[in-house]
């Protein structure tokens, strides 16, 4: 098992790697290159020279690539090019923000979706059953950003409970910061929590044909006895791989949240190095994105593995 | 009543009628709007009135034209780029599962890693480097979502390419194009027609957001997302004018997947095809 689990953490490294190089190269196939880009077309040429060379420009593409992989490596995403400043400083910040956000939304999202889930499944066919899987259809087909206008046209302008826009400040204080970012997170929750109930709900269902379900069913136990204490275990490791799956979708799906709440995170960051070309910013966010996606989409693998005892052994 | 020798319930038929109102409201725009995609016709954010029965917009044009002509924009490029989407990832995907081990393991593996990084965060990479014109859109987000594809027909194709008549057409020496073509394709395509649905769905949402982050459709062109961005700030006033156009996003996605459902149930799909996100 020990084995199986390194392999797939080196895999994920391995997997890790290859993205920083598709990161890098999908920058690097502009015609011409990000000097002519940003000076436009009245550049001289004298003037596009200097300033390659002040961006290392004029270096090989594959030493730019190890340089900028070794330092990020170091935590040093380099400088942005707007403002000059350094990226790691002006992303740390954001990036705690960001991750206070989805710890919020999945703290809610997680236990709600497992609970209504099974409770679903308990109750398959009856009405507890079909309306949530009327609500979560809906959630998983409109739009991010309908979701969040509609939360904030009910709870933050009719009824005034919690502010519309959601721009924290490292100065509040963890209750103030709860508090403020309430919308987004709920909208996040929302989000990604219509997956992993279906899913739940799903995976208990398909256990419940086994014989070993039928058996209990035979010993006289009710339906929900049956549920929790027999198929539940067993469908743990599929809803724990979905669970690790939607947080990583949560990772993305922050991206427009934080633009609708202008909720100073990283995915707005991001949002707005690409409005204004920003390379290196957006190169810095990608990987940092990138990363946690593959670092959860591991995790997942990783509890799957760890969780299913049929899994410890691959063919 | 049947379509195509079946017999679409309710639930279908709803959603078809949602696509076809739709891409009729598309494709004459010109005809049904009551004013110019851009023509100013009041203040920033009138009530609705019977001059204008959604009211007007952020610089006071006419919501309800706006929607109208937001149609062609959001649906065609969605359609597009699904389309083109399609016709990369079918011929990739077949020439994997048909071509042999080389070309398989590099395009699949070469898939894989496209596939680890989230959708949106490398379009937004991509469309940091050339700037969001309409057709690097298209074939950005095409090229993408043909990963998706790719999987679908890659898993078709290889349970195809065994049976005994590819082999048969294979012995009578058809080239790979032929056989992709004449005896693949053909068995292929009706899973490939439900994934089309979801596959639009998705490639809807996503130019919905990305527009609506600014990076999608540019202006003067009326698009859903955009509007949605335009009038964002509307909502803080209590005005719903954000929420119109992203309420024509959420009745078209579930329109289609309305639809899809019903295709769905007329042939499972086959193994090795689960949705992706």
């Amino acid at each position: 098992m020990l084995k199986t689990i390194a392999i797939r953490i080196a895999l994920g490294f391995l997997t890790l790697w290859a993205v920083s190089i598709l990161i890098f190269g999908a920058t690097e196939i502009l015609p011409g290159d990000v000097a002519s880009a940003v000076l436009g077309q009245g550049a001289t040429p004298e003037t596009l020279a200097v300033f390659r060379h002040e961006l290392g420009l004029d270096r090989p593409a594959y030493v730019r690539y190890l340089e900028w992989f070794f330092n990020a490596l170091h935590g040093d995403l380099g400088i942005a090019m707007t403002n000059k400043r350094v990226i790691v400083e002006t992303i740390a910040p954001r990036l705690s923000n960001t991750l206070f956000l989805a710890g919020y939304a999945a703290l809610i999202a997680v236990p709600t979706s497992v609970v209504f889930g099974v409770a679903a499944a308990i109750n398959e066919g009856k009405f507890v059953d079909r309306f949530v899987n009327i609500v979560s259809l809906m959630t998983i087909s409109v739009p991010e950003f309908f979701i969040a206008y509609v939360l904030i046209l009910y709870l933050a302008v009719q009824f005034e409970i919690f502010p519309s826009l959601s721009t924290v400040f490292p100065e509040m204080d963890f209750s103030e910061k709860i508090f403020i970012a309430a919308l987004p997170a709920f909208t996040l929750t929302m989000l990604v929590m219509a997956h992993m109930l279906r899913m739940t709900r799903t995976s208990v269902l398909s256990i419940m044909s086994q014989p070993y379900v039928e058996m209990a069913f035979l010993k006289g136990l009710t339906r929900a006895q049956v549920i929790i204490r027999h198929a539940l275990p067993n469908a743990a490791a599929p809803i724990i791989s979905v669970i690790a799956l939607n947080l990583a979708y949560l990772i993305v799906g922050v991206v427009v949240i934080e633009v609708v709440f202008v909720y100073p995170g990283i995915g707005q960051f991001m949002v707005d190095g690409v409005s204004k070309r920003d390379l290196p910013v957006v190169q810095a966010c990608g990987l940092i994105f990138a990363g946690a996606f593959v670092g959860l989409n591991t995790v997942a693998d990783v509890l799957a593995i760890m969780v299913n005892p049929r899994l410890r052994h691959p063919l | 009543m049947k379509l195509f020798g079946y017999k679409p319930p309710l639930t279908a038929w709803l959603g078809l009628a949602i696509i076809g109102i739709f891409i009729f409201v598309a494709i004459f725009a010109d005809v049904i709007a009551p004013y110019g995609e851009a023509e100013s016709v009041g203040q920033t954010w009138d009530d609705p009135s019977f001059a204008n029965w959604l009211g007007t917009d952020n610089i006071g044009r006419d919501l309800l034209s706006r929607l109208i002509y937001g149609a062609r924009m959001t649906i065609g490029v969605a359609l597009v780029t699904t389309i083109l989407s399609f016709f990369i990832g079918i011929t990739t995907g077949f020439t994997a599962a048909v071509g042999g081990p080389v070309i398989d393991q590099f395009l699949s593996r070469l898939v894989d890693v496209m596939l680890s990084i989230p959708l949106l965060i490398f379009a937004l990479i991509i469309l940091s480097v050339f700037g969001s014109s309409i057709t690097t859109l298209v074939l950005t987000l095409a090229i993408l979502d043909s990963t998706r594809v790719f999987r679908l027909a890659r898993a078709v194709a290889t349970n195809l390419a065994v049976m005994e008549y590819v082999e048969a057409a294979r012995l009578r020496g058809e080239g790979l194009w032929w056989i992709m073509r004449r005896e693949i394709l053909p068995n292929a395509l009706p899973p490939m027609i439900s994934e089309f649905g979801l596959r639009f769905c998705f490639n809807f949402l996503f130019v919905a957001s990305l527009s609506f982050l600014g990076l999608g459709i540019q202006p003067p062109f009326a698009d859903w997302g955009g509007m949605v961005r335009d009038n964002g700030k509307a909502i803080s006033f209590g005005i719903p004018a954000p929420l119109w156009p992203a309420l024509a996003i959420a009745i078209m996605t579930v329109g289609v997947n309305l639809v899809v459902d019903w295709i769905l149930s007329i042939n499972s799909r086959p193994s090795g095809a689960s949705a992706e996100m």
